[in-house]
């Protein structure tokens, strides 16, 4: 186990929809393993990336893990620092208050105070 | 290319790497069987430097190496496979040690994505 007087707050950006690219259940794979060595972890939705937050995803018949579910989970590993780009979201028309996890959305000022908050940034 | 070129720079200037956590496609980074076309440098052999003259670590995921089929020796012997194609210069690993390297170094810099 880490040494957790060296825990580094960790930014996770994700910038990719859900089933476009691999890269998007990587990041929270990335996130996850955070979480499970006590490093304080956060996580931003950005650009495309915001689409994983849409509520509603059926996978059933493309045959691959439903993403909805996975990001549901992520209170219960510690993971509740989630924002969202609010211009993104925005343009996506997605509605902030029905999203898997809940997610603070941010304009691009609160998300350079974000940025300057954390130790590590991890962009996917 | 740009990931290894930054990594020999830093190098250069002085600084130091622990480690370099390959993730999800980047793991074709550690196949001991790319073929370059000959009009274009060698891709692997800087990686190989970084970790035979530098000890770097070079570090495959290991749920994206099963995925991609870039596997060592020992995970070639526990899934059964034919083929170990990744360099020896390379080990495969787990998430963890991308966090550890996160939680201690000063800096974290990514590439690709």
């Amino acid at each position: 186990m880490l040494d957790t007087a060296k825990s580094k707050r960790l930014l996770v950006i994700i910038r990719h929809s859900p089933y476009g690219s691999s890269l998007a259940r990587a990041s929270l794979d990335v996130a996850l393993s955070a979480a499970a060595f006590d490093q304080p972890v956060s996580l931003l939705f950005s650009g495309d990336g915001v689409l994983q937050l849409m509520s509603g995803q059926q996978t059933e018949s493309v045959g691959v893990k439903n993403m909805e579910r996975l990001l549901a989970s992520l209170p219960m590993y510690d993971i509740e620092r989630v924002y969202v780009d609010a211009e993104a979201a925005a343009r996506y028309r997605l509605d902030l208050s029905a999203t898997p996890l809940p997610a603070k959305g941010l304009d691009h000022t609160a998300i350079g105070e974000l940025l300057d908050n954390h130790d590590h940034v991890l962009g996917f | 290319m740009t990931a290894s070129r930054f990594a020999h720079a830093l190098l250069g200037r002085g600084h130091s790497i622990k480690r370099i956590f390959f993730l999800d496609a980047g793991v074709g980074n550690g196949l001991a069987t790319a073929v370059f076309p000959q009009d274009e440098v060698d891709r692997l052999q800087p990686w190989v430097a970084l970790a035979q003259e530098h000890d770097v670590e070079l570090v495959l995921c290991i749920a994206s190496a099963l995925k991609y089929g870039t596997l060592d020796e020992t995970e070639a012997r526990r899934h059964e496979k034919k083929a170990a194609p990744v360099h020896p210069a390379f080990t495969v690993s787990g998430l963890g040690q991308l966090v550890e390297a996160a939680a201690t170094s000063d800096r974290l810099v990514t590439f690709g994505g």
